[in-house]
């Protein structure tokens, strides 16, 4: 024991002197991550400072950087992303389910495993192109926020695979079997133990993907989002353009009074983007309480 | 248990900030409704276009003239390029396309394949304007040989006096546009001799805006862009004549509309198919660009046509 000590006592300062210079690693880490995020925030507010108000959500677009607004570009936004949420969210834990919980440990599965990482790393321009051959030419659903939805759609798909597949993965296996020791069938112990304790996990993942859905223009732009629209589109079949797509637009503008109202896009899509974010944290922050309960 | 309130307080403010959102959103539909009442409306229908990024500032500028008169047309212009344009217009899915050059022969016959019948109408001059430092003193004017002599692939300029001697011993340093932009083909066609062939050791950008902050910068900067951007910035940089073997001249509305500026100016265009053009919105918005379209043009930076061709484009559409 006494040698034990001898050992440990010389290196203790050594010690306490090192995990002081990894914390302040660590956190410069999250500094330097927040300080380009503040820069970047007061700049983009700096720039759109008196071009962001109630006209400029409720206009449409224009020659004239005083009169444009950012309002079909508003709505073609907000309607993908439910059309994305819709189909990607159910799919996508439907698939995860099914390969954690039914599929049998195979080699067909681990291909089919391997397809689906490489999936989430594929170029974005390539789900344009796919959209365009498959919703817009061959089921016919024309360029039309549908096919724009349904694209965006394809391009989160993995990434909310993998999440969830990660969430349900972390429940205990002691839980199932707890919930089985009950009498509960498969379905049951998926329906009321597993995807419960999983969902702030899969929650997580969601909000991860619908936040890159909702900055891509590459994908939309072979589907034929527009950049000069002066309707809402009012059914799924409209034309549509989104928020990124009029930012880059007012950005390539000689003028540069454009560039202001871009920054102005910008913070309307920060906005909406946190608002989106905010109903995903809200419903993790419910079901994150219940498990605690448990 | 205070966490847990934490998380319920957390939760409402972002419950609240939702609802505000929709509510601006349900705010903004209002007002738009209201005014797209106002306006005469004996037009209606739909007409659809798309193209080059380089004329559509010309086309929405005219959609939104129009749709001020006809507020039931609705009209919507995409940005595809002008390849993809007409791809869209030559398979009959476009009524009207904005191409910063004329149809190609595959692009034509594609359309002559779906029987899609059609007219070229130029509407406006685009110019590219080379540029230098506010502090060049040095150049006054270039050769289209000597910019062939710094463009062309496997260029060996790198001083400015490689290009002329007597000129400063000092690195030159040059700013283009990106591979994929119109003004890159165009400029390397009639300087190069082929088109996208250029030296690719410059400074790229496709966002016009960034090589006008890099020449402004940089005393020993050489670069080219489109005329619209050297309007806007002439106070940061300075234009070069060029000499097309007649003389200097001076990039400038007047040079390029009389056709003295040469060779970097090229017309654009608006192509449009000539079923569509049998309705009547469509005809009423075609006639309404080219009797627009010298004021527009020239408010948005471009150079307008002369006025006969704008005359001898409505002598087509009639």
């Amino acid at each position: 024991m006494i040698r034990q000590d001898e050992m440990f006592s010389p290196g203790l300062q050594n010690r306490q002197r090192r995990n002081r210079i990894f914390k302040w690693i660590f956190l410069s880490a999250n500094l330097l991550g927040l300080v380009v995020l503040a820069a970047l925030l007061v700049k983009v507010m700096r720039d759109s400072w008196g071009w962001l108000d109630l006209q400029f959500i409720s206009s449409f677009p224009s020659r004239f950087p005083e009169k444009a607004g950012i309002l079909p570009a508003l709505y073609g936004t907000v309607y993908l992303m439910i059309i994305t949420a819709v189909f990607a969210i159910p799919l996508g834990i439907g698939a995860a389910v099914f390969l954690e919980e039914y599929a049998k440990k195979s080699k067909f599965l681990s291909i089919i495993q391997v397809n689906i990482y490489n999936l989430a790393g594929i170029p974005s321009i390539v789900y344009g192109i796919l959209g365009l051959t498959v919703f817009v030419r061959w089921m016919m659903l024309g360029r039309s926020l549908l096919a724009g939805g349904l694209t965006m759609g394809l391009l989160i798909l993995p990434v909310i695979i993998v999440t969830a597949q990660e969430a349900i993965r972390a429940v205990p296996q002691s839980w199932r079997h707890a919930s089985y020791a009950l009498g509960a069938s498969k379905w049951q112990t998926i329906r009321y133990v597993v995807l419960p304790s999983a969902l702030p996990g899969i929650l997580t993942g969601i909000i991860l993907a619908l936040s890159r859905a909702i900055g891509e223009t590459a994908p939309l732009i072979p589907i034929g989002a527009l950049t000069f629209i002066r309707v809402i589109p009012g059914s799924l079949f409209d034309s549509f353009t989104v928020l990124p797509i009029q930012i880059y637009n007012w950005t390539s503008r000689p003028q540069d009074d454009f560039r202001a109202i871009a920054a102005a896009g910008i913070v309307v899509l920060l906005v909406v983007l946190l608002g989106m974010n905010s109903i995903a944290i809200l419903l993790r922050n419910k079901y994150q309480g219940r498990i605690k309960e448990v | 248990m205070a966490s847990k309130l934490k998380g319920t307080k957390a939760g409402f403010i972002l419950a609240l900030f939702t609802l505000s959102l929709a509510a601006v959103l349900v705010l903004a539909a209002c007002g738009a409704s209201n005014r797209s009442q106002s306006g005469q409306a004996s037009l209606s229908g739909s007409i659809q276009i798309d193209g080059s990024s380089t004329v559509y500032p010309i086309t929405e500028a005219v959609a939104e003239e129009f749709m001020n008169i006809y507020p039931d047309v609705n009209i919507t212009v995409g940005v595809s390029g002008t390849g993809g344009g007409f791809k869209r217009f030559t398979a009959g899915e476009t009524d009207m396309s904005n191409a910063s050059r004329p149809i190609k022969d595959e692009e034509a016959a594609k359309a002559e394949e779906n029987n899609i019948e059609y007219i070229e109408l130029p509407v406006a001059y685009d110019g590219i304007t080379v540029v230098v430092n506010k502090q060049n003193d040095w150049v006054d004017r270039l050769t289209v040989e000597e910019l062939k002599k710094i463009w062309s692939p496997g260029s060996k300029v790198t001083k400015w006096s490689d290009i002329r001697p007597g000129w400063p011993n000092e690195k030159i340093n040059l700013y283009g546009p990106g591979t994929d932009s119109g003004t890159f083909e165009y400029f390397t066609e009639v300087i190069n001799g082929e088109a996208k062939k250029s030296r690719s050791d410059y400074t790229a950008s496709e966002d016009d805006n960034v090589l006008v902050q890099g020449v402004s910068g940089d005393r020993y900067a050489l670069g080219y862009f489109g005329f619209a951007y050297y309007l806007e910035n002439s106070d940061k940089v300075r234009a070069v004549a060029i000499d097309g073997g007649s003389g200097p001249v001076e990039p400038t509305m007047e040079t390029i509309n009389n056709g003295t500026y040469k060779p970097l100016a090229r017309p654009v265009f608006i192509y449009v198919n000539k079923k569509s053009l049998e309705r009547p919105e469509v005809k009423e918005f075609v006639k309404f660009y080219m009797e627009n379209a010298p004021e527009l043009v020239e408010e948005i930076g471009y150079v307008p046509m002369p006025d006969s061709v704008y005359q001898e484009n409505l002598n087509k559409i009639n």
